[in-house]
């Protein structure tokens, strides 16, 4: 590849500039090196790989039979439980914190951006010990899980929703309050009608993601000691592999089971994306 | 220098100028602002700026402004980049907050803190440098929504009006379109639109052709110039000498957040008397004749 490009290397002037036949050969040995790296390497995996354990202990589908119908009714079902509760509280925690963050009371902007730099800045996994061992502790009553996981999960992703919808509404230009308050619209009007439905458009890619990643974090739930009937779709993983013989596989068919979640909220994500990616030519006017 | 301003152009009396007095206080406006119909209490169309003070930190950007603008007059605010032009404008609504002196608009003392500024903007209306259209409605929803929420109008009354408005600059086709498929000049014809919804006496336009590509700013003065026409009362920052020269009935000069100079249009631009003045207009008149 630095063979073909040498000659027009550094300073491209007119005159050595190369002629377009030239660029089209250098374009396809580039693609012929990146095509060879490729097959070298897939080729070394496979060849590396122990074919006849991973079909015992990996891909072993025959025995996972056990592992239905729960895996999906319960499994997978508990999963989005944690999940969607999560999220409405997360949610909900979050517009909260937003509004809170652009008081004009002080005190309201100290204690959230606190809250909001706390559960930012501390791993998911210690809250959930928090919510899960030190509630009992604390308070002398034992929360159902499901309850656990939704304050736990949803306090951590208020945090990061507030920080979202912050983002999305301060994104909005400033010309467009003051067009909505110069044609006479009061300040909760023209929030209403005007910025709002704009910082929405600007903040449903990032709340999608906000809800993969919630999905993913409700694994964390293992940590604490879970009944049969409140297993979500990790611990329905690891416990397969010591119950049903079949190696890794009980993960792979979890790991499976997430994707069925995350893949269409993704493709979600990228089409909102896509819709607010309109520019607007309404920007900030300055003073 | 004079600042009398005498003539009154084209017709009044159009179907938004029913109030053509001279406002008298502020305080029987600001008094009774739940007193009913805002119309009513909206006395007439003038502006009167008596002494405004704006600082933005340290810089200290209106240094004691006086303005009047009288019902049907055309003036138009000059000056170099960063004179207050715009902050002046911003100030008759108060999009800025002064921090001293006084605004009375069609009657409403804008400056008392305890006037209803909403229903003194309904009859203000304003054309911003960026358009500032909302980009997630269209044309004609642009023209209508503040009708309908601020106005109350029925649906059919609020586009029957913003047609009538898009027909007045010429856009009667676009009523469909999203801001983001229109052209800068065609943009900021809806932005005029929008404001002449709201049935307004008085109009402020900030730099309504800085951010034009040049091709269409011919359109939009010419949209502002049928306006000055028919009567409407105009406060118009600009750069564009011609227009100021043709359309405005006064000119103010402004410099270092004072007013250097004011007068009639062609004395102002035509013969001014003030050096800052005459290197103001020889830049702007003639850019080609700069040598460093």
């Amino acid at each position: 590849m630095s063979t073909a490009s040498s000659p027009s290397a550094p300073a491209e002037t007119s005159a050595t500039r190369p002629r377009p036949g030239r660029a089209k050969r250098r374009r396809q040995i580039s693609i012929g090196i990146q095509a060879a790296v490729f097959v070298a390497v897939i080729a070394a995996i496979l060849l590396a790989m122990d074919w006849e354990t991973l079909g015992t202990s990996v891909f072993n589908f025959a025995a996972i039979g056990p592992m239905f119908p729960d895996v999906i009714l319960v499994g997978l079902g508990n999963t989005l439980l944690y999940t969607v509760t999560s999220f409405i509280v997360g949610l909900i925690g979050g517009i909260v914190l937003a509004l809170m963050r652009m008081s004009s009371f002080a005190p309201y902007r100290w204690i959230a951006t606190a809250y909001t730099e706390f559960f930012r800045g501390v791993p998911a996994l210690l809250v959930f010990i928090a919510f899960g061992y030190g509630v009992p502790i604390a308070f002398g009553v034992q929360w159902p899980i499901p309850v656990v996981v939704m304050a736990a999960l949803g306090m951590v992703s208020a945090a990061y929703i507030s920080e979202t919808l912050r983002a999305g509404l301060q994104a909005v230009p400033m010309g467009q309050y003051e067009a909505a308050r110069s044609l006479g619209m009061p300040g909760w009007r023209a929030m209403l009608t005007i910025v709002i439905p704009q910082a929405f458009r600007l903040v449903l890619p990032p709340l999608t993601n906000e809800v993969i990643l919630l999905t993913k974090d409700s694994s964390l739930v293992y940590v604490l000691g879970l009944a049969a009937h409140e297993y979500e779709l990790t611990k329905f993983g690891r416990d397969g592999i010591t119950a049903l013989g079949a190696g890794l596989t009980p993960v792979l068919v979890a790991g499976l089971m997430y994707l069925i979640i995350t893949v269409p909220l993704s493709l979600l994500a990228r089409r909102f994306e896509s819709r607010s990616a309109r520019p607007s030519r309404a920007t900030r006017k300055d003073a | 220098m004079s600042t009398t301003p005498e003539s009154t152009p084209g017709t009044p009396g159009t179907p938004e100028q029913q109030v053509p007095v001279r406002p008298q206080t502020g305080t029987d406006a600001a008094a009774s602002p739940a007193e009913a119909e805002a119309k009513a209490t909206f006395e007439a169309t003038g502006v009167d700026v008596v002494g405004l003070n704006k600082s933005f930190g340290d810089n200290h950007v209106l240094r004691g402004i006086d303005l009047q603008v009288a019902p049907g007059e055309v003036v138009c605010l000059i000056g170099p980049s960063g004179s207050g032009k715009s902050t002046l404008l911003r100030c008759v609504n108060l999009l800025e907050v002064p921090d001293s002196g006084t605004v009375t608009v069609g009657g409403f003392e804008v400056t008392d803190p305890d006037v209803d500024l909403d229903t003194m903007r309904r009859h203000v209306g304003m054309v911003f440098q960026q358009f500032n259209l909302f980009p997630h409605l269209t044309v004609l929803e642009n023209c209508t929504i503040a009708q309908r929420k601020v106005l109350n109008r029925s649906q059919a009354e609020a586009e029957q009006v913003a047609r009538t408005n898009l027909e007045r600059v010429g856009l009667s086709e676009m009523e469909t379109r999203y801001p983001d498929q229109l052209s800068g000049g065609q943009q900021q014809r809806v932005a005029i639109a929008r404001a002449l919804s709201m049935d307004p006496q008085l109009m402020l336009f900030d730099e309504p052709t800085s951010a034009l590509d040049p091709e269409t700013v011919g359109e939009v003065l010419s949209v502002m110039r049928r306006l000055a026409k028919v009567g409407m009362t105009m406060l118009v920052v600009t750069h564009e000498m011609g227009f100021a020269r043709e359309v405005a009935d006064r000119v103010v000069f402004m410099d270092g957040g004072v007013v250097v100079e004011e007068g009639p249009a062609a004395q102002v631009i035509g013969d001014p008397q003030q050096e800052r003045t005459q290197d103001f207009l020889a830049r702007v008149l003639h850019p080609t004749d700069i040598d460093l």
